[in-house]
């Protein structure tokens, strides 16, 4: 309880607000991070993703690398990125490690939207006369969209739990607020600032899912 | 006066002979904790998730609770959920076993429902034409044909542990992450490079221990057709 009423008071002072150190400059740090490597990723995992769709090859490449994605810790690939001449570029090891991150689910999401699309209506498709890249534009991709945007969002989301770990090595973000509470051994700062990280991240979550459930609606009515 | 040694660690290179065997213990301990807290945290978690995950289809209302739980959970960050039990736990182990936990539970509960609720209906309905009991039904039909799917989200739950235990350097129980951490810390380019690999090597090597025992458990699936 103590340590409840503690962590309000340090998230009511209106000095933690501000400054350089303060949670809104960390807040626009984290979101700044997350929305730069979300574009970045895109635009690496999506044209391969949906080039590979649509011959039909590579979807051992797109699960293998997925997997591998998940078994290497973020944190390693931060320090080692770190410790390379990248190291000295500001953010740039971080947006990489994060970026490295990001591309597996974007790639086997789209990847499996693009191969789930009904083989029927990619021959009717064929069989009227659209050739390849035709094909890609206006009948596979529109089909895929809503496993492309599923695989978009979980992207996102990790993204914003994972930007969090580049304060451990040292970088901007939401995490510094816990890290720095960690390097003061002030508990109350550590939870407000768990609080803060966990509350942006569900935030980012149901956005999305707020997104996605009205995105179908539209297209329903479209066609 | 001496010089200095002119080796590998002296160099700080990234590959280094002479790192390994000279720190070969604290590798071991490090590598042996990282196991520990793997294994501590999937068992628990899996013990959690089979009620769990029978509660919620035996009874509807309690799926929409249960799964909306366990994700909401999965949302929040690693450094972010390590660092909401401090309070409860203080700097320990039990505060890195109890947040990979939370973090194992949605992946288990969701592949385990899944599995339950993928057995057909027909196959059910056989068994109970057969005399088969609620209980011997769930243990004897219906788990084994859950097996796959359950053993799908295990696998995933356990490579993710593995690559999440690092975070728990923060509190200084992170197994091989604590020798990433010290590692940047002090520009020690052999001792990161050696631990994050030796991560990664654990991370498959758990993996392929499960997908073989999940062979040698579900035989009935490589029977047949090759699919």
């Amino acid at each position: 309880m103590k340590t409840l009423s503690d962590t309000w008071s340090w998230l009511t002072t209106a000095t933690h607000w501000s400054g350089p150190d303060g949670i809104w400059n960390r807040l626009g740090e984290h979101l700044f991070l997350t929305v730069v490597c979300l574009l970045i990723s895109c635009l690496i995992a999506l044209p391969v993703a949906l080039v590979l769709g649509h011959l039909g090859k590579g979807g051992a490449l797109a699960v293998n690398i997925s997997n591998i994605g998940r078994a290497v810790p973020t944190f390693a690939v931060l320090v080692l990125l770190l410790l390379t001449p990248v190291g000295t570029y500001g953010q740039w090891s971080t947006i990489i490690a994060l970026v490295l991150f990001a591309v597996p689910p974007l790639l086997t999401n789209a990847y499996v939207g693009m191969r789930e699309v009904d083989r029927d209506v990619v021959r009717a498709a064929r069989g009227m006369g659209m050739t390849g890249r035709q094909m890609l534009w206006s009948v596979e991709l529109p089909l895929a969209l809503p496993l492309i945007l599923t695989g978009v969002r979980i992207a996102a989301v990790q993204l914003v739990a994972t930007a969090t770990l580049a304060a451990l090595a040292g970088g901007g973000g939401l995490g510094r607020i816990i890290t720095a509470g960690f390097n003061l051994a002030s508990t109350p700062q550590v939870v407000a600032g768990a609080i803060l990280v966990a509350v942006f991240a569900l935030l980012v979550e149901s956005l999305f899912e707020a997104g996605q459930r009205m995105a179908p609606s539209r297209g329903r009515e479209a066609a | 006066m001496t010089a200095p040694p002119d080796d590998c660690l002296a160099r700080n290179e990234w590959i280094c002979g002479a790192y390994l065997s000279s720190r070969r213990e604290i590798l071991w301990d490090a590598a042996l904790q990282h196991l520990q807290l793997t294994a501590l945290a999937v068992l628990t978690a899996l013990a959690l998730a089979v009620p769990l995950a029978l509660a919620a289809r035996r009874w509807r209302w309690a799926a929409g609770p249960v799964l909306g739980l366990t994700t909401i959970l999965y949302t929040i960050p690693s450094l972010a959920m390590f660092s909401l039990l401090l309070p409860v736990y203080g700097l320990s182990a039990a505060l890195v076993v109890t947040g990979l936990v939370l973090y194992s539970l949605t992946l288990l509960v969701r592949n385990i429902l899944a599995g339950l609720r993928a057995v057909p209906e027909e196959t059910r309905q056989a068994a109970r034409g057969m005399g088969y009991g609620p209980l011997r039904l769930l243990l004897a039909v219906e788990l084994p044909l859950a097996l796959p799917a359950a053993m799908a989200g295990l696998r995933i739950a356990t490579v993710s542990a593995v690559s999440l235990v690092t975070v728990g350097a923060i509190v200084g129980y992170g197994g091989l992450g604590n020798l990433i951490y010290s590692g940047m810390n002090t520009y020690f380019k052999a001792q990161v490079l050696t631990a994050s690999v030796l991560c990664v090597v654990i991370a498959v090597a758990a993996d392929l221990l499960l997908l073989g025992a999940q062979r040698l458990l579900t035989p009935w699936t490589r029977r047949g057709s090759e699919s």
